[in-house]
């Protein structure tokens, strides 16, 4: 499974560079689609955090720095360097002389600095203050106890101080759109949360709310000759069966897919050809409640893995739509250990393990599921005889996707299955499992192994990237070894596009989102005037 | 009549009223809250202190009692709130999806009674004969089908095969984007339409009035006019005022399909972020739409009927 992994990540990566070595061409519209709701929030992108609302975002915003989709790490945007101190809290960053807003004003280094004070507005409780929070200082303005960050400096219009709190990269705290910088002057008009004003590759033509966003070129934008596109309208269309419709017809050039859409797409001898599939940064897991008194115990958790065929799930249920899990973090991580094999299906091993923690007669359990095709109630009914040939029971609970979130973080449950972000950084994501990372954060397992603590201490304190790196995949492993999930499978995200549209990016942090100053339509676009 | 729509509109406060608490408390008791919606998707990331201060700025944690007194306070300033989602009135929002709804439900019910009141009074004059049985099985197909099967047919046949129409959006508003969803809205009070219709025609028919006019030497064509298309319509107004609010409602299933921003796919999006302002605010304008159209019919029939008394 995993080799299919990496060959279609290199075939994606290959079929990149295939687009790349074609010359773009200039004009057209790229017609595109946001599938997770009907609507966008609105039109400030610093009140969210969804992958819905980055859609539209990447167009029209950017922020410090972006995500470099084949290199699968964050690169500097705005700036044109970023040097470290020693101690590796400090960066300096320079800005580029080429930024421009769309009203026509040079980027400067005070638009950073009111943006992320705004961020840590504390009566306003924007999701970036997740990020902004890093820099020192920014708490005591979230709480009211200070006006401005001390962790910003400003030393020159294009060149600025930033003081962290841990010894983290910035790059991967400040390249999502939920941090994207607004010019401070403009963005505290009223006038702004209507006609945003922001640094990217289009600017605001029209928005229909719950319907449409279009954008046109800025032809100030700071990379030569791009964007290639006159225009990008991004259609709104969170129905799969109408984006179905709606591509074979040709009124998209793109359209994410779901499982049972994915095996018709594959099917089809042209359609097939237009798949575009990206491992992204999500493991779906069940995760075990060590409060509820068997999954206290390591071989009860390690009996679940053994007992569930999950391979049969992701082939039948998921249609292949997905990569089997061999631990928490993705395979696009540098963390991640191929060596490491994936659980067997031995239910005789799961019995054995059962009766070793004093559970021969098994025992029952309540589920906590949504109603989700890939990480949902379909999955746990697929699960239930599998669990019962080891003398489990299962009782599902099914609650909404809001209530979900809530009942996981309070600890609320004995079981949960959901879908975890697990990157793109790979120190954030195994931080879930420190002792001292609260559930409402995102201990929802209340992991607690001295051995992990170390080593992310460690690796947390460390400037050798190589240690980091050693210590992180070690960490990963134990976890993996510890089971405080059922690791089912990491999100095989599939885009199915017009053979005239160019340049998609195999970005594994969401598909969805994208570059749109890389992408082109060639001539036989019915857009492509 | 003045005094009547005045007695109708106070009729409607407490009927206004008692839906925004049963809103609201049913928002209250089912758990959840926009800040836990934040990372429903599975992708979204939200960290713990944010939600905690989201819900302080939204009131969660105030007692229920202390934000319905809040919420009943705003809703006598005719201030709907904010929205949570979108952090602006919520009068604003709904003003923004209002109109699309509106001309969908309204060219779904043109489509609806110009085919279904023709269709169901000819079937009528001619019981027992093809047009009548025809008419009806496709009245009894028509209220059976499901609007989002018979939304996607129509978007494979009309966009796909044949080519004419848009599949989906709003486009600029204009005709090719409102044909497919208004008759996918359309079809099921069409087909009620046209039942209802026959059966008053086919009633009044069999009444003395007519019986006697028939007997007095009276053309045909004046008695359907006269005796049978007034007498019958006031069944038919009164069915299609209470199809209009029906179809306002059924609309969420159409919208969300064909991509259409009116009140129903916002109103679905609201409930699943827990934007409950706007849940609130839409579900409110929903019922008021409901009560204005009823009473418009009202006045109607009293018009068309002097035998009914505005009293």
């Amino acid at each position: 499974m995993l080799k299919k992994l990496f060959i279609t990540t290199a075939i994606a990566l290959v079929m990149g560079g295939v687009a790349e070595a074609q010359t773009p061409r200039k004009g057209g519209t790229i017609r595109f689609t946001a599938p997770y709701g009907s609507s966008f929030a609105n039109l400030d992108i610093h009140t969210s955090n969804r992958a819905q609302d980055e859609i539209w975002a990447k167009a029209i915003h950017r922020s410090l720095y972006n995500w470099d989709a084949k290199a699968g790490k964050p690169v500097l945007e705005l700036a044109k360097s970023a040097t470290a101190s020693e101690d590796g809290l400090t960066y300096t960053f320079k800005l580029r002389d080429d930024a421009y807003f769309h009203n026509g004003r040079k980027l400067n280094a005070d638009d950073i600095i009111w943006t992320f004070n705004h961020l840590m507005d504390g009566a306003k409780a924007y999701p970036g203050a997740r990020y902004a929070r890093m820099i020192k200082g920014g708490v005591e303005v979230e709480k009211g106890q200070a006006k401005t960050i001390s962790g910003l400096k400003k030393i020159d219009d294009s060149t600025f101080e930033m003081t962290l709190t841990e010894k983290v990269d910035p790059g991967f705290y400040f390249w999502t759109a939920t941090t994207s910088i607004y010019p401070a002057e403009e963005a505290q008009k009223d006038s702004f949360a209507a006609n945003p004003i922001g640094l990217g590759p289009y600017k605001l033509a029209e928005y229909v709310p719950g319907s449409r966003l279009v954008a046109e070129r800025w032809d100030k934008f700071y990379k030569s000759g791009q964007p290639y596109a006159d225009k990008v309208a991004i259609m709104i269309m969170g129905e799969a069966s109408a984006r179905d419709v709606a591509f074979r017809n040709k009124e998209i050039d793109a359209s994410i897919l779901g499982p049972a859409q994915y095996v018709a797409y594959k099917g089809d001898p042209e359609l097939s050809k237009g798949l575009l599939e990206v491992a992204e940064v999500y493991t779906r897991v069940m995760g075990m409640n060590p409060t509820f008194k068997p999954f206290a115990d390591k071989r009860v958790r390690q009996a679940i893995n053994y007992a569930i065929d999950t391979d049969l799930i992701i082939k039948r249920l998921v249609k292949d739509k997905a990569y089997r899990a061999t631990s928490w973090l993705p395979p696009t991580s540098p963390g991640f250990d191929k060596s490491v094999k994936p659980y067997s299906y031995d239910p005789e091993k799961a019995k054995k393990l059962l009766a070793e923690a004093g559970y021969a007669n098994g025992f029952e359990f309540e589920w906590t599921a949504t109603s989700n095709e890939s990480w949902g109630i379909p999955i746990v009914e697929a699960v239930i005889p599998m669990l019962e040939k080891v003398g489990i029971k299962v009782k599902i609970k099914p609650v909404e996707g809001s209530v979900l979130s809530e009942v996981v973080s309070k600890g609320e449950y004995q079981a949960f299955i959901w879908s975890l972000s697990t990157g793109p950084d790979p120190q954030v994501a195994l931080k879930c499992f420190h002792s001292k990372t609260p559930q409402t954060a995102c201990n929802y397992t209340l992991f607690k192994n001295e051995q992990v603590d170390k080593l992310l201490d460690d690796a947390g304190a460390t400037n050798d990237q190589a240690k980091k790196v050693d210590d992180l995949t070690k960490v990963n492993n134990i976890v993996f070894e510890e089971a405080p999930y059922w690791f089912f499978n990491y999100n095989k995200a599939v885009m199915a596009h017009q053979p005239w549209l160019k340049g998609l990016q195999p970005n594994a942090t969401e598909l969805a989102i994208q570059n749109y100053e890389e992408m082109w339509v060639d001539e036989t676009s019915p857009a492509a005037k | 009549m003045a005094a009547f729509l005045l007695r109708r509109t106070l009729q409607t406060l407490p009927i206004l009223l008692a839906v925004a608490l049963l809103i609201f408390l049913l928002f209250s008791v089912i758990p959840g809250t926009f800040a836990s919606s934040m990372s429903d998707d599975g992708r979204s990331v939200i960290d713990a202190q944010v939600m905690e201060r989201m819900n302080k700025e939204f009131g969660f944690n105030d007692p229920v009692h202390v934000r319905f007194g809040k919420y009943v306070a705003q809703l006598a300033q005719l201030d709907l709130g904010m929205s949570f989602r979108t952090r602006q009135p919520v009068a604003k929002v709904l003003a923004e999806r209002m109109w699309p709804t509106f001309i969908l439900t309204l060219a779904s019910m043109i489509f609806a009674i110009a085919i279904g009141v023709p269709l169901g009074f000819i079937a009528a004059l001619r019981p027992g004969s093809w047009v009548d049985t025809v008419s009806m099985v496709g009245a009894v197909s028509g209220l059976s089908l499901p609007k989002f099967w018979l939304g996607l047919m129509l978007m494979y046949l009309f966009a796909l095969v044949l080519g004419w129409l848009p599949s989906f959006g709003y486009g600029d508003g204009g005709l090719r984007y409102l044909i497919l969803p208004s008759i996918a809205l359309g079809v099921a009070p069409l087909a009620l339409l046209a039942r209802t219709t026959r059966a008053a025609v086919l009633e009044i028919m069999n009444a003395d009035f007519v019986r006697t006019a028939r007997s007095k030497g009276m053309s045909e064509r004046k008695v359907v006019q006269w005796h049978l298309a007034r007498n019958a319509l006031v069944i038919v107004l009164t069915t299609i005022g209470l199809q209009f609010g029906t179809v306002i409602g059924q609309a969420v299933v159409v919208e969300k399909l064909f991509a259409w921003p009116g009140l129903g796919s916002l109103l679905v999006d609201s409930v699943t972020l827990r934007d409950i302002p706007v849940v609130q605010g839409a579900i409110l304008l929903i019922v008021l739409s409901f009560l204005v159209i009823n009473t418009l019919v009202d006045v109607l029939c009293a018009i068309i009927d002097p035998r009914i008394k505005y009293s």
